[in-house]
């Protein structure tokens, strides 16, 4: 691996060329480098591109890691990853797109990512989108995320998306069974011209599952946002959904939380708010010796850590 | 040493426009300064003056001879001005620990940032990762803001009502801090303010009323006329009482 692909690694994994634990390098819509342990498969399919990672059940402590880079200029990357985890397992799933673009080019990856997290199983799917390049090539990518959460399962997914992806499409679907639970913190800033959309719909099928799905956004310059999220209500559950952005210079944003009560045992709640950085915000901080623009980047860089 | 020469603000409200201070002038020097006077007297307008975060419409403010009027709030706080906020601000997304940091302007330890808390008599380790939002309470809060005033070492510290919003257990240790950062910064401290309390620790106190200085003087000259204002009617209070009206 050349030292940009090494450095997009450390970006959206964290990770070095061989971290602990199961792994999946795959570059330039190629496998690059693969590590299995005792407890956690990973397997190329046959029937489309992508792999399975199978995680036994009982697994506890265990990351694995699949990170995705793309450094070749005009790629257009399709994968299918499965995840199936077993019962009672507790793990980190880390995943994430870097792409580095330095041609003329679209350099594009989707991924469409299918969970299905086992009975009382525990997941943390931490997954980063990273885009840059010198040249004019567009970086997109359309993650799609569907989950599926057996009996007392419980999934926290943390997505970011913070710089160099010119469009994005996110698609999130999951549907919960008894007891099951989801977390999902979303983190997005566009810049330029970026148009970034987001959508989530939630089923909350089982008694006594819940979710909590938290937007927070950043549009800068001429970027636009749109964010979605439908949950439904379907049995005695409870949701939120949160939607959280700050708006700047020539940026549009819009916001359109839908929360839909099939059953008179549901509770729904959703916030959302669209505004400017708060002006006494600007001044607390330029009152401890912060211009004016450092004061936003840090109230910025806080709102969106 | 700070100066105020010939301060006047006004601002527009539905009646037109209202003078809110007439002629300022007074001189700070090294020493712990009370501001006070009744509601609606120009005390916070005056504080926000100093900060840079008020423009005067007319006069001069010095500091160390340095004439300051046209500088930004930032270039003020880099010269060593503070002010802690009468109703402190929420960040969302930024915790205790990074506002601290923020304020002492360099990287700091978490036992270092925690000592400013407890200072400020707040259990540092339970608020160290919180963020300053509405998760915590006004007097939370306006603790965690008097604390980024500790943090930075400055020359002149502002403190718009440190006791609004703070209970009377914790009031007695606020004093302490207080005089604690008097001692030792061998800066400016103004603090405006209604306590008894705190303008008996006063080296000078600053009667503000109706737009205009009352008095100023010692503790031991003002204070006696302050405090008996309900028996025997304060002239000074009096007089701004009938000019707020």
């Amino acid at each position: 691996m050349n030292s940009t692909e090494l450095e997009l690694l450390q970006i959206i994994a964290d990770m070095n060329a061989s971290p602990e634990g199961a792994y999946n390098i795959r570059a330039n819509g190629q496998l690059a480098d693969r590590h299995v342990t005792e407890n956690i498969d990973i397997r190329t399919k046959t029937d489309s591109p992508g792999i399975d990672i199978i995680i036994k059940p009982e697994t506890k402590g265990e990351t694995v890691h699949i990170p995705v880079i793309i450094s070749e200029t005009g790629l257009n990357d399709l994968v299918y990853n499965d995840f199936i985890i077993g019962e009672n397992a507790d793990v980190t799933i880390v995943a994430g797109c870097g792409i580095h673009n330095c041609g003329e080019k679209e350099s594009r990856h989707d991924g469409i990512h299918t969970f299905f997290v086992g009975k009382n199983a525990k997941v943390k799917y931490i997954e980063k989108h990273y885009g840059e390049g010198d040249g004019n090539g567009e970086n997109n990518m359309n993650p799609t995320t569907v989950i599926n959460i057996a009996e007392g399962g419980y999934m926290e997914m943390d997505t970011a998306q913070i710089k160099g992806i010119d469009s994005t499409k996110r698609v999130t679907k999951a549907r919960l069974s008894d007891g099951a639970a989801l977390v999902i913190r979303e983190r997005i800033m566009t810049h330029g011209r970026q148009t970034a959309e987001t959508d989530f719909t939630v089923d909350l099928d089982g008694k006594n599952s819940g979710a909590n799905v938290i937007s927070r956004s950043v549009a800068r310059d001429n970027s636009y946002q749109r964010f979605f999220s439908k949950i439904n209500g379907n049995n005695l559950c409870s949701g939120h959904t949160e939607c959280d952005a700050i708006i700047m210079d020539n940026a549009k944003v819009s916001a359109i939380p839908e929360i839909a009560a099939n059953s008179i045992d549901a509770s729904l709640i959703h916030e959302a708010a669209i505004g400017k950085i708060a002006g006494d915000q600007l001044i607390k901080l330029m009152t401890l010796g912060l211009t004016e623009k450092q004061a936003e980047e840090q109230i910025i860089n806080g709102f969106l850590k | 040493m700070l100066e105020l020469k010939n301060i006047s603000f006004s601002a527009e409200n539905e009646t037109g426009e209202k003078e809110i201070l007439k002629n300022i002038n007074l001189k700070i020097d090294d020493s712990f300064v009370v501001i006070t006077g009744p509601n609606g007297g120009g005390k916070s307008t005056l504080a926000k003056i100093i900060a840079g975060i008020i423009t005067p419409v007319s006069g001069q403010i010095l500091l160390d001879g340095e004439d300051i009027t046209n500088l930004s709030i930032t270039e003020r706080a880099k010269k060593g001005i503070s002010f802690a906020f009468q109703q402190p601000v929420h960040f969302k997304g930024l915790t205790v620990y990074d506002l601290i940091g923020l304020a002492a302007g360099k990287e700091i330890g978490i036992n270092e940032a925690c000592d400013y808390l407890s200072q400020v008599g707040l259990c540092a380790r339970d608020y160290i990762n919180r963020e300053v939002n509405s998760s915590l309470s006004g007097g939370e809060l306006k603790r965690i803001e008097i604390a980024t005033v500790l943090a930075r070492s400055s020359k002149v510290s502002i403190f718009d009502e440190p006791e609004a919003g703070i209970d009377l257990w914790s009031f007695g240790n606020l004093i302490q801090v207080f005089e604690k950062m008097h001692k030792s910064s061998g800066g400016t401290i103004i603090i405006i303010s209604h306590q008894e309390r705190i303008l008996n620790i006063a080296d000078r106190i600053v009667v503000l009323g109706g737009g205009e200085l009352r008095a100023t003087g010692t503790k031991e000259e003002i204070l006696p006329e302050l405090l008996g204002t309900v028996d025997s009617g304060c002239k000074i209070l009096a007089d701004s009482a009938k000019e707020a009206k």
